[in-house]
This record gives structure tokens, C-alpha cells and sequence, in this order.
């Protein structure tokens, strides 16, 4: 009798438990789109924020979020897969690999809010960079590197040996192997990486807010004056219309844009990752 | 080539040096200015007053994350087992990546639904002044550790070898006690990991608490309007004068929160490493 009450109880805590985060989900996704979906429209997309014609348009956030990604995948995607490809085919000092995981890891396990802090004293400050999209770019390098070394490294390493063997036998050199054999058989883990870090540049707010400004004019890209452009992102400007405008369908419209973006980027990462299983 | 590649490697170890090295560089003067024990114990966090004690906000960081684990844990280890072991494959595949776009979802976009539903919803219930509370922060908190609590947890519970359960079935018990009595313990160095890694999350998170708490330095209760470690940076951030006490206070915040974080950071590598061994 007990037993069998311990088994009613038990299922019932499973599946409520599984019942209370589905819904959690399909609750955030319907409450969102209830309140942000009637706000978008072209003009919205498509227009800076006007006051004298009272519109309100998002133009200049998508633009600063896209020089964000670009800007920071640069200068991240070189060093996080060259330090993926030290340590897969070159390290041999296993002390030395060991630090630069630990390195790696560390980094990961760092919160947003102390990233900010770090790039206002180094970017802002020490480097006189300023509030701007460039420094926040930089800051955000650091907070990603650790995403694409460590997708690539994974990806590396289920190359098959004889791969490298056959072409060092043929008499290729090893950074010609690398660059033949090597990394075009390992793209698909360096795209993977690359889609996680985008998602994690669009959804940090934190390091942006303090480092990049929250202006929501339209910025000045053009080659010389990109080094100064300022302004808020997509979650900047959430936040920004929700805490200091309370205009709260602004924000609801802007958090619909995010999580159509983070099912896409969730979707093709997955999509991407099993094809690198099955490879 | 390789001299390159070497140089890539060290980019990341540099940038941990660098981090630690400024953020101890630019924390230690207010707390010289302060004093150690007033800067830690002192109970009144005041910009207008140049009073800099931190005491509610470590408090409020502790008080929060337990709280988020108390109700995070819970749910995200039965959620786990769930997924891993009970659920219907069709099923399983369908909350799957349901988890995952949890995970995926911004910070802010939760505090604002928080501020929005949450708070005023509090506020009804509890017949306060204002719904913005330490009590709103633990629940978004709770929801926000629940993706990484379950896929760690879940990880873990799929790494316990078919044999334990067949073993333990065959043996008369039934499957809900197999999984409880035979795959959670064997998976346990896994999901204490997966607690580990939600605390930090927990302890880290800004943004989406900066929407909810309220932002007032009192002292932690669950109704009262409260302020976060992380928040206490975050909030004072752009209005403080470069150079002055309070900025310096302000980096001197994050160096508590980076330690514990080094802190929670070593416990986890800790724990993963015996999890490896074992």
C-alpha cells in the first residue's frame, strides 16, 4: 500500500514538475507575443525614434547590434580558433594546455555585470576608448572567446588522425595540413561556435548598457567615424523603454524581435550540432 | 605559424590576468579608504551620506541565490529526471529544446516580463506598497537557473550505465524507484555540479534583477525592496563621477563578487574533477 502510494506521489512529481517548466516556457512565449507582436511594423523595423512625428522605431538599435556581432566575431573568431588549433595540434607542454583551459573555463564562469565593470577601467577608460559600440565590442570579445574555443576544440578533435597522418604523409607541412585537411573538416563546429556567441552578444545587456551607451539615435558608420559611434543594442533598448520610459509595449515589441532571434539562433545551432554528430 | 598559434593560446590566460589584476587594482583603494571591516560589516550603503558598507548587499546575494536554489533546484532535478529517464521519447524531444531556448532567452526580456506579471502580481497577493522585493527577484532568478540546472543534471542522469537500472528492476523495484534510488545517486556528483553552476549563474545575474528588486541597500527580507551585489554595481554605474569615492566603491563591490565567484568557480572544477575520477 505504501509502496504504491510512493508510486502515485513520485509520477505526479515528475510530470508536475516537467508540467511546471513547459508551461513556464509556453507562458513567457504567449504573454510576449501577446503584448509585442501588435507593435511591429515596418516603420518600426525601419525608422530611428521621432519625437515630433511621436513614432517610435528601432532602426538605429538593430544597426548598433549588428556592429556589436560583426565587430566582436572579427576579432574573437581568429584568436578563439587559433587557440583551439594550439591546443589540439600543437601544445605539448601539458601544464600549458592545462592553464589555458583553466584560463578558458574561468572566463565562462565570469558574470556579465563584472565584464562591464572591466571594460569601462580597460576600454572606456584605460584605453580611452570611451563610452562606444567599439568598446563594448572589445569587452564582449573577451566574454565569447571562451564559446568558440571551446566549440572548435571540440570539433577539432573529432577529426580523424589518419586524416592528419595521410596528409603529413604526402608530404604536406603541419600548418598546411592544418589549413587543408584540418580546419575545413572542422567548420561546422567553428560555425556552431560562432551562432552560440551571436546569441550570447545579443542577449547580453549588462557589459553594453555601462561600455557602448544608451543613445537611441541613428549612428554614423561611415570609416572614420566608426571608431566614436554610440548607442544602445536591442536589450539596451529594451531596458531603456521599459525602466526609464515605461513604455512597456515598446519593450514587449523589442522582446518579441529577441525571441524570435533566439529561436533562430537555438534552431540552427541545434541543427548545426547534430550534423556534426552524425559526421 | 606555431609561434602564432602559442600567442592565440595565451590571449585567454592574458585576459584573466588582466581582469584580476585591474580589478584588484582598481578595488583596493576605497577599501583602504574605507577600512576593511567597515567596507564588509557596514550596514548602510548611502552615495549622499559617503557611507560604503556592503553588508545588506552580501547578505541580499546570499539570501537570493539560496533562495533561487531552494525553489530551482527542485523543480530542474525532477524536470531532469523527467527528461532523462520517464518521459516518452516524443515527448522528451519536444521539451528538449523547449530547455534550451529557456536557457537562450536574454535577461532583460525576463525582467521585464517579471516587472510586468510578477511584481504587480505580488503586490495583490501580499497586500504590499510595491511588488518589487527580494521575494520577485528569487523567483526570476529561479526560473533563470532552471535551464542550466536541468541539462547539466540531465547530462549526468544519461551517463549512468544501462546495467545499474536493469540490475535494479530486475530485482523487483519498480521504475520510479530505480531512478530515484539508483540513477540520482549514481549521478550525483554531476547534479551537485549542475547546483554549483546554478549558484554562479545565480550570484552573477544583473540585469533581470535590477528590474524586480526595487534597488533600495536595506537589509535582506522577503517583502522589502532590496539591493544585489550585482545590482549595487549596475545601478550606480553611469552616475557615478569618474575618480570619486563611490566609483572606487563600486569596483571595490565587484572585487567581492569576483571572489566569490573564484570562489564558486574552484568548488565546481572541484567537483567535475571528482566526478571525473569517479
Amino acid at each position: 500500500m505504501r509502496r504504491k502510494l510512493y508510486e502515485i506521489i513520485g509520477w505526479g512529481i515528475l510530470y508536475g514538475c516537467a508540467g511546471i517548466t513547459a508551461s513556464l516556457l509556453l507562458f513567457l512565449i504567449g504573454y510576449i507575443l501577446f503584448r509585442g507582436i501588435g507593435g511591429i511594423s515596418w516603420q518600426f523595423l525601419s525608422t530611428a525614434e521621432s519625437v515630433i512625428q511621436g513614432t517610435v522605431g528601432i532602426l538605429p538599435a538593430i544597426q548598433n547590434t549588428v556592429f556589436v556581432i560583426v565587430v566582436s566575431l572579427v576579432v574573437s573568431i581568429p584568436l578563439g580558433v587559433g587557440a583551439a588549433v594550439y591546443l589540439t595540434e600543437y601544445a605539448r607542454n601539458r601544464r600549458f594546455v592545462a592553464a589555458i583551459e583553466f584560463a578558458s573555463e574561468t572566463l565562462a564562469g565570469i558574470p556579465s555585470i563584472i565584464y562591464a565593470l572591466v571594460g569601462v577601467i580597460l576600454f572606456c577608460t584605460a584605453l580611452k576608448l570611451q563610452k562606444t559600440l567599439l568598446a563594448g565590442s572589445l569587452t564582449l570579445v573577451i566574454m565569447i572567446l571562451p564559446t568558440i574555443i571551446r566549440s572548435t576544440q571540440e570539433s577539432l578533435k573529432t577529426v580523424p588522425q589518419s586524416y592528419r597522418e595521410g596528409a603529413l604523409g604526402l608530404g604536406s607541412g603541419k600548418w598546411h595540413m592544418i589549413r587543408t585537411v584540418v580546419l575545413p573538416s572542422s567548420v561546422d563546429g567553428i560555425v556552431t561556435g560562432c551562432i552560440l556567441a551571436v546569441g550570447r552578444v545579443v542577449g547580453e545587456s549588462a557589459v553594453l548598457m555601462y561600455t557602448a551607451g544608451m543613445s537611441m539615435a541613428m549612428q554614423n558608420f561611415s570609416l572614420d567615424r566608426m571608431a566614436s559611434a554610440s548607442g544602445a543594442t536591442l536589450t539596451v533598448a529594451l531596458y531603456h523603454y521599459a525602466k526609464e520610459n515605461a513604455d512597456f509595449s515598446v519593450a514587449f515589441s523589442i522582446a518579441t524581435i529577441l525571441l524570435i532571434l533566439t529561436v533562430l539562433i537555438n534552431f540552427s545551432a541545434s541543427f548545426l550540432g547534430r550534423r556534426l554528430k552524425r559526421s | 605559424m606555431q609561434v602564432l598559434f602559442t600567442l592565440c593560446g595565451l590571449v585567454a590566460v592574458g585576459f584573466v590576468l588582466v581582469i584580476t589584476v585591474y580589478l584588484v587594482l582598481s578595488g583596493i583603494p576605497a577599501i583602504r579608504e574605507i577600512g576593511l571591516f567597515p567596507f564588509l560589516f557596514g550596514k548602510t550603503w548611502s552615495a549622499s551620506q559617503d557611507q560604503y558598507g556592503i553588508l545588506p548587499l552580501i547578505l541580499t546575494s546570499i539570501y537570493g541565490t539560496a533562495g533561487a536554489i531552494v525553489i530551482g533546484v527542485p523543480i530542474g532535478f525532477f524536470t531532469a529526471v523527467f527528461l532523462a529517464k520517464a518521459a516518452p521519447k516524443r515527448l522528451a524531444n519536444l521539451l528538449r529544446p523547449a530547455v534550451s531556448l529557456l536557457a537562450g532567452i536574454p535577461s532583460v526580456v525576463y525582467g521585464l516580463v517579471g516587472m510586468c506579471v510578477l511584481v504587480p502580481a505580488l503586490r495583490n497577493a501580499l497586500h504590499l506598497p510595491a511588488g518589487d522585493s527580494l521575494l520577485a527577484a528569487i523567483l526570476v532568478l529561479a526560473v533563470m537557473i532552471l535551464p542550466s540546472i536541468i541539462s547539466l543534471s540531465e547530462t549526468a542522469l544519461e551517463a549512468v550505465p544501462k546495467e545499474y537500472e536493469e540490475a535494479s528492476m530486475a530485482l523487483g523495484a519498480t521504475k520510479l524507484e530505480t531512478y530515484f534510488r539508483i540513477s540520482a545517486p549514481a549521478a550525483k556528483s554531476g547534479i551537485a555540479a549542475a547546483v554549483v553552476l546554478g549558484i554562479g549563474r545565480a550570484i552573477g545575474e544583473a540585469m533581470a534583477i535590477m528590474m524586480v528588486a526595487g534597488n533600495v541597500a536595506n537589509m535582506p527580507a522577503l517583502t522589502r525592496s532590496v539591493r544585489f551585489l550585482t545590482t549595487g554595481i549596475s545601478i550606480e554605474l553611469n552616475y557615478s563621477q569618474d575618480g570619486s569615492l563611490q566609483r572606487q566603491a563600486l569596483f571595490s563591490v565587484g572585487l567581492v563578487l569576483f571572489l566569490f565567484i573564484m570562489l564558486i568557480n574552484a568548488f565546481l572544477n572541484l567537483v567535475l574533477k571528482r566526478e571525473k575520477e569517479a
